[in-house]
């Protein structure tokens, strides 16, 4: 579209100064984790330290508990992600496939918990989580945190499966096999791509996830995961900026390295979803 | 409609009613597909919903059994609290703010990025996109020391002589507020690029190919084709925006804790202060005050979607009824 060789050349010129200012919290981030605390306030705008102090890392690893928060955080992680996998497969299954009586209902209701702000159901999914006896546990996190409707989820199954021919099944129904046998040796291989979309987004987003785990680990803090722990450290040693530094790396690096990994997948992942 | 009569006309009584048991016994397995999410719905969304309605009418630290019922008596203290309005002011700033900056800028980003002829642009996108995958909260605290009084910002406007004096970015009160918005634009622009990006091409080529033979520029295109074709994406990214600007909670809790002096404690802060955090809800949880302020922001959701939706997709809603009728109209 945009035609002469100068305008091609300003447009790089802008992307990438603009694209360092962009990441560039991050790159400071990273060079301030190795800084010692006197280099980290005297450094001024200087990004290399003077000596690379991995010790922080140590330090954030050990003494700070990252490595329990780091832990908390897998287990977090993975099991949430693999309910919302199942319960998103499983609904968008039945919306995308079958036909019964009700659906357009259900298929409203899925839409509108997108609406319903988080801040207006803590307190009672607080009380709920607690009244379970699941308050003062990691199992209490990942039920309140998989719980939410994961439309986005919901209407990508839905549409994958929707849009798969009819023989597919119909040619697996006459070697005899049932509606389960269908769905789990035949329909669910073929959505492979929507289940690896699904799991690379829910994980940034559970990974990433503050107010339920701080909400729900109030009274625990050994059950704190990374972003939680961190809000946790910074309070503590208020004056440890590069332990603070290391620390965010350590939280960040993770989804980071995934995001660069998958970014094709998790891109049009994004964008896939909303065109359908 | 008329497919399935012709169907029903040539099968014979016995596999019709063979169809409909397995009709029948399909419908039955989409239920019990359904069943772990309408639970778990029920559970964990209807059921919360419904409760936060219920502690909203008392007086209740969260320990112990409901018993001082305060009828609307939480309400009534909360819309005649100036903090509360001032949260709704916060939330309604951010709101904007982030949707203007954040929704507009990524537009422009996208437009740039949808070329189809420029080098490296799964490098740039990607870049763009990185702070979208980032944990909120660790943003928060990382951008807190970035713009505190003698942090990197400062000392970089500081050492390029844009200033003599350092800039209060998070104790001055519009300056933190302003702070929030860039910061909150910054993070969601990325995502905003990408349903741009989606809608960008789903824009058929031969438009751009006979506009180009009609001999438009690139502002004419962007104005006659693009822009208007963009209309219906619009609708969704601008609505997505909104609604992710009302539970702004992990970046303004980390970066400014609502503060200085309640500057910028949003909707959601507010909750989370009187409910959980007993130093800044004036010593004392008060869940029943907060749910009733849950129930205030829930409405205020309700009320923005609908207003937005009434503008947005009213039209489309009409031109949906009209296109229906014709279709009719043409196989009948």
């Amino acid at each position: 579209m945009i035609a002469t060789k100068t305008a091609r050349t300003t447009i790089h010129v802008f992307l990438v100064i603009f694209g360092i200012v962009w990441i560039y919290p991050f790159v400071w981030m990273v060079f301030s984790s190795l800084k010692t605390n006197k280099e980290f306030l005297t450094s001024g705008t200087k990004l290399m330290p003077e000596e690379l102090r991995w010790e922080n890392y140590a330090n954030a690893w050990v003494t700070a508990n990252f490595s329990g928060y780091f832990v908390n955080t897998v287990i977090f992680t993975v099991a949430t992600v693999l309910i919302v996998i199942v319960l998103s497969s499983l609904t968008g299954y039945a919306l995308g496939r079958i036909d019964f009586p009700g659906k357009r209902v259900i298929m409203i209701c899925v839409v509108a918990i997108m609406f319903i702000p988080k801040g207006y159901t803590i307190i009672p999914l607080f009380k709920l989580v607690s009244a379970m006896g699941l308050d003062n546990s990691i199992l209490g996190i990942i039920v309140a945190e998989s719980s939410g409707a994961h439309v986005l989820f919901i209407l990508m199954f839905a549409s994958f499966f929707a849009n798969l021919p009819k023989s597919v099944e119909e040619a697996a129904e006459i070697d005899g096999a049932g509606f389960l046998t269908v769905f789990s040796k035949v329909m669910l291989p073929l959505s492979m791509p929507i289940v690896a979309t699904t799991a690379i987004m829910q994980f940034i987003w559970t990974w990433s996830s503050f107010l339920v785990p701080l909400v729900l680990t109030i009274s625990k803090p050994e059950l704190r995961t990374l972003a939680v722990g961190m809000q946790n450290f910074v309070q503590t040693y208020s004056i440890d900026f590069s332990g603070m530094a290391a620390g965010a790396t350590i939280s960040l690096l993770p989804v980071m390295i995934i995001f660069i990994i998958m970014q094709k997948y998790f891109i049009e992942g994004v964008a896939g979803a909303v065109k359908s | 409609m008329a497919n399935h009569i012709k169907v029903d006309d040539k099968t014979t009584t016995k596999s019709k009613s063979n169809l409909r048991t397995l009709k029948k016994r399909k419908a039955i397995w989409a239920y019990i597909f359904l069943a772990p999410q309408i639970i778990v719905f029920f559970v964990f969304s209807a059921y919360p919903i419904v409760m936060s309605y219920v502690y909203s009418f008392y007086e209740w630290s969260g320990i112990g059994p409901l018993n001082d019922f305060v009828g609307l008596g939480n309400y009534q203290q909360l819309l005649t609290s100036e903090r509360f309005w001032n949260s709704a002011v916060v939330s309604i700033y951010y709101i904007l703010g982030t949707t203007v900056l954040g929704v507009g800028g990524a537009l422009i980003l996208a437009i740039i990025l949808n070329d189809q002829k420029l080098k490296g642009k799964g490098f740039y996108r990607a870049i763009y996109f990185l702070p979208v995958v980032t944990t909120t909260a660790i943003v928060g605290i990382i951008m807190g020391n970035i713009f505190g009084i003698n942090g990197f910002f400062n000392q970089f406007l500081l050492h390029v002589s844009i200033i003599d004096k350092p800039i209060p970015w998070l104790t001055d009160p519009l300056l933190a507020v302003i702070l929030l918005i860039v910061i909150g634009s910054w993070k969601g622009l990325g995502i905003n690029m990408v349903y741009w990006l989606a809608g960008l091409q789903s824009i058929p080529n031969e438009l751009y190919e006979s506009a180009q033979l009609d001999g438009a520029g690139f502002w004419a295109t962007l104005r006659h084709i693009t822009l208007p074709l963009l209309k219906p994406i619009a609708a969704v990214i601008i609505l997505l925006s909104l609604v992710s600007g009302i539970n702004a909670f992990d970046l303004v809790k980390t970066l400014t804790n609502g503060g200085p002096n309640f500057a910028t404690e949003t909707m959601d802060l507010l909750i989370y202060n009187f409910a959980f955090s007993s130093q800044l809800g004036g010593g004392q949880v008060r869940m029943g005050y907060a749910s009733a302020a849950g129930v205030l922001l829930g409405i205020f959701t309700f009320v923005i979607s609908m207003i937005f939706g009434a503008v947005s997709f009213g039209k489309q809603v009409t031109k949906f009824r009209v296109n229906k009728k014709k279709k009719g109209g043409v196989s009948v």
